[in-house]
């Protein structure tokens, strides 16, 4: 693809940043429009990253950008029958919808009990609260050097925004479902969520990612989740798009002292995907948890780069990374695990997976450890490989047909994931889904 | 840990005790680089036009190409221009024998204890010595002519075998390879030449010593080693350079052709001076070392123990490209003061049935920096292809760092590959352990190192794996924290 292609589509979103303002209704005198206005300049110096940018080497977003993507319009296709499909038992009510970036009234079904819990959508939120959000909204993600926080925070109006005050318990899990619908034709849309956790706090957020249609969606998001002392931050995230969509997922989770925050990330949907997830543990005794499970087939493209960041001293950090590939499924991983000079007694653990079921699948690894401390056990370890022929062997000369015996041994490979996932009916949910997916690989 | 720390402060100013230099008539050119200076380099070493083509080609490309920014390394800007290009002691006529080689030279090598002499045929190994830009002498030619071995300087070669060399330089690490690469094919002055013919086993270890005597030059060698179907070689290679203010610049390429059922085992103790505890001086050590297994069954191996050079960016690699082929690579990297290291091995699986393995272990000390960068590539349709890397690395310090940079990039389904790294310090338990029956801290830190290492050091042959462990322990020295 020529550079004129690049920067004809950076020039394409940045003009059309006019069109976002003209639609913002008032919100132009909020204090966060200041930040949009920064974050679109530096999203025209920056411009879409090109595979010659290190961190870009394995992901060619060419075909993100043939075509100039009008904003998101609403779409009406979904009715409250038709989230069954989507949701979780015992997590219905709940729900909080997003249709195309955008968040959905009519869908959501939610009642905040709690004293003192915010959870309100952001385009609201900025007008509401926005002393609080100016707090933390874009003071966790940087946009200096990557180009979708950079798009998304000029674009950010709508999304989620909760805060939950100092001693707080949010005891039922929140569901976040997103939902695309590029029937009526291809569309950009961006949602930007915020979470803040005060002292003592829990938390548990379920975010979801579904469409329809098969026209190009370029879903872009980034989620901010702040994690202050002793509180706690369960967060799952499903990812099961259509065949058409393009999700750029940008994570920053900042913890601080004697926190936990951990995500279970799992990807099988979409024709694209590129999550950067990172988690800053900015205070002592932190924990903190990434785990993930991505499974392509066809001409699936799934790219995760991680970063821990442990920049003080004795916190724990643990990764696992699991992927199954088959088709023409090509699978990226890029793990890194930085230790600050002041990070004296870090553990650190990383352990990625991936199996390759077919001639075309490929898998490009990068773990990644750059230490700066000494008194630090930190440890790496990757693998690839395909099913074991000798098990699969054993389990058909048991009377398991071979298509059986395959899933079975997959699902035995990737089903430690799952015990992450802390809610019982997600969990299940999401076993079940990717069990009766293998077949399909 | 006090009295840990006294022993810091009394070992800190160990010295590099390489760093003497040679007072010896130079011959140089003018500082600086255009197409005359690698017209006149060619005309010095009276080479044929073909060589002559070869360079220019390379060093317009040169031109063309910028410094590579990517190695985790910070590197004080090299001035180009401000070096000599050719530096050789002078002497008038090529010596027939070592008995014509100036004796100061010879003291020179005595005093790294890389003896010329003949006397030192006990230990077995042949010896080409190689001071700024020439080859000086080079031992046992005749020994090993009986056995059709060519083992000679780069520029005798270039003379009395220009065949060989046309049809093999460049074929592994073509000059448009890197920036460095690039440099190395225009200005290249000489290096070490080996040629094994088919089936013959060689008797001795064939090794070439690298000095740097002359200041204000850049070493710029080459070394091809051709081994034909069914031969083996072991090749040594180990290196000094006096202290000196400024940087200086090492590039050198390696390009090892193994064919089938050949056998290549290539060693190196890199110990260029490493700058002074405060990071002044110091050799940029910039070399593209490359390997390939040409056909069925050839065996590369690479071995490597740096504790040299103010700045490291090498990464000797293995194309596997015959069937069954394998590949090796076992590395110790220890830096100390202000150091940097960026290296690590390339393997391409091109071939069914190929191995690869990778030992890396990185020490870091004082204000030094370590980092592995690897590559583990498995091309669609190397079937059944093998890796196993570990990379682990030792801190001594809080103020050290240690990295690493896997890749490995699979394209086949059946390929096996797994990747294990690690990071840490030295047990406290294990020195208490030592300190308890009766062994002082300084040596059981180099217990512990020598342990840690040992996987690498016994692919070493034995004269080099004595050297390597003294070599590490005076390396380590005052490091100890």
């Amino acid at each position: 693809m020529s550079k004129l292609n690049y920067d004809e589509i950076r020039d394409w979103y940045v003009s059309n940043f006019n069109t976002f303002e003209n639609n913002l209704n008032g919100s132009l005198d909020v204090p966060f429009h200041k930040v949009r206005k920064s974050a679109i300049a530096k999203f025209e110096e920056l411009g879409f990253p090109a595979r010659r940018h290190e961190e870009w080497k394995y992901t060619n977003i060419t075909p993100l950008l043939k075509e100039k993507l009008p904003l998101a319009g609403k779409s009406d296709r979904f009715s409250a029958a038709d989230l069954a499909a989507y949701t979780f038992e015992g997590l219905e009510k709940n729900l909080l919808v997003f249709v195309n970036g955008q968040y959905s009234k009519e869908l959501s079904n939610y009642k905040n009990t709690v004293d003192g819990v915010i959870i309100e959508n952001l385009a609201s939120a900025l007008k509401n609260h926005s002393d609080l959000i100016a707090d933390s909204l874009s003071q966790y993600a940087n946009y200096d050097d990557e180009a979708f926080v950079a798009l998304n925070t000029a674009y950010a109006n709508d999304g989620l925004f909760i805060y939950v005050p100092d001693n707080a318990e949010v005891e039922a899990p929140l569901h976040l479902l997103h939902l695309s619908d590029s029937n009526d034709g291809a569309f950009f849309s961006n949602t930007r969520h915020l979470i803040v956790a005060g002292k003592n706090s829990r938390l548990k957020v379920v975010e979801s990612h579904h469409g329809i249609g098969d026209a190009i969606c370029f879903n872009n998001f980034v989620s901010e989740v702040v994690v202050m002392d002793n509180a706690r931050v369960d967060h799952v995230k499903l990812q099961d798009e259509h065949s058409a969509a393009y999700h750029i997922y940008n994570l920053q989770a900042h913890q601080e002292k004697e926190s936990v925050y951990s995500l279970v990330n799992i990807d099988i949907g979409g024709k694209l995907t590129r999550n950067n997830l990172n988690v800053a543990l900015k205070a002592e005794h932190c924990e903190g948890h990434l785990i993930g499970f991505y499974m392509g087939s066809k001409k699936q493209h799934i790219d995760n780069h991680t970063a821990i960041d442990h920049a003080m001293p004795n916190c724990y950090s643990n990764e696992i990374y699991k992927g199954i590939l088959g088709g023409k499924a090509s699978g990226v991983f890029n793990g890194k695990i930085f230790v600050r000079e002041d990070a004296q007694k870090t553990n650190a653990y990383q352990d990625n997976k991936a199996l390759l079921l077919s001639d075309d699948a490929k898998v490009n690894t990068k773990p990644q450890l750059e230490i700066f401390a000494d008194d630090v056990k930190c440890s790496h370890g990757a693998t690839v490989g395909q099913l074991d022929e000798e098990a699969i062997f054993y389990l058909r000369s048991r009377g398991i047909p071979k298509e059986k015996a395959q899933s079975m041994m997959q699902y035995a490979f990737a089903s430690d994931v799952f015990e992450y996932i802390p809610i019982e009916s997600v969990r299940e949910k999401i076993d079940h889904t990717i069990f009766e997916r293998f077949k399909t690989l | 840990m006090s009295s840990e720390q006294q022993i810091i402060e009394s070992r800190i100013k160990s010295e590099y005790k390489w760093g003497f230099t040679t007072d010896i008539d130079m011959e140089t050119i003018p500082k600086g680089l255009n197409e005359d200076i690698v017209r006149l380099i060619s005309a010095k070493k009276n080479e044929p036009e073909w060589m002559l083509e070869w360079r220019l080609k390379a060093f317009r490309h040169w031109l063309t190409m910028t410094e590579p920014r990517w190695p985790n390394v910070d590197i004080a800007p090299i001035d180009y221009q401000d070096a000599y290009y050719y530096a050789a002691p002078k002497q008038t006529e090529a010596p027939k024998s070592l008995d014509e080689v100036d004796p100061k030279l010879l003291e020179t090598f005595e005093k790294l204890g890389i003896s010329l002499e003949e006397q030192k045929r006990l230990t077995g190994v042949a010896v080409d010595a190689v001071m700024d830009s020439v080859s000086v002498a080079t031992t046992f030619k005749d020994e090993l002519a009986k056995h059709g071995i060519i083992f000679c300087s780069f520029s005798e070669a270039v003379q009395d075998h220009p065949e060989l060399i046309k049809k093999y330089m460049g074929t592994v690490v073509p000059y448009t390879d890197n920036f460095f690469a690039a440099l190395n094919s225009a200005v290249f002055t000489d290096g070490s030449f080996c040629y094994i013919p088919k089936g013959v086993r060689c008797p001795m270890e064939l090794s070439t010593y690298f000095r740097i005597n002359a200041a204000n030059t850049g070493q710029f060698e080459r070394t091809l080693i051709v081994a034909e179907p069914g031969s083996y070689v072991s090749y040594l290679e180990g290196c000094t350079a006096p202290m000196r203010d400024e940087n200086q610049l090492h590039a050198a390429v390696v390009e090892l052709i193994a064919d089938r059922d050949a056998e290549i085992k290539y060693s190196t103790v890199q110990n260029w001076y490493p700058g002074d505890e405060n990071g002044k001086g110091g050799i940029y050590n910039f070399v593209t070392k490359r390997g390939i297994c040409l056909d069925d069954n050839a065996k590369i191996s690479w071995t490597q123990v740096e504790t040299g050079s103010a700045i490291t960016w090498k990464y000797p690699s293995v194309i596997l490209k015959g069937d069954n082929s394998v590949g090796e690579f076992y590395s110790v990297a220890l830096t100390n003061n202000y150091q940097q290291a960026d290296t690590g091995t390339k393997m391409i699986h091109v071939g069914k049935n190929t191995k690869s393995t990778i030992i890396s272990k990185g020490i870091s000390a004082g204000k030094s920096h370590n980092s592995y960068r690897g590559l583990v590539k498995i091309h669609k349709g190397a079937h059944n292809a093998r890796n196993f890397s570990q990379c682990d690395s030792l801190l001594i310090g809080d103020r050290c760092g240690a990295h690493t940079f896997p890749y490995l990039e699979i394209e086949d389904k059946t390929a096996k590959v797994e990747h294990e790294a690690t990071t840490s310090k030295i047990g406290e338990d294990q020195i208490f352990y030592c300190n308890q029956r009766g062994i002082g801290t300084e040596d059981a830190i180099g217990i512990i190192v020598n342990g840690y290492c040992k996987e690498v050091f016994k692919e070493l042959p034995m004269e080099f794996a004595v050297e390597a462990q003294k070599l590490l322990a005076i390396s380590l020295e005052g490091s100890v924290g």
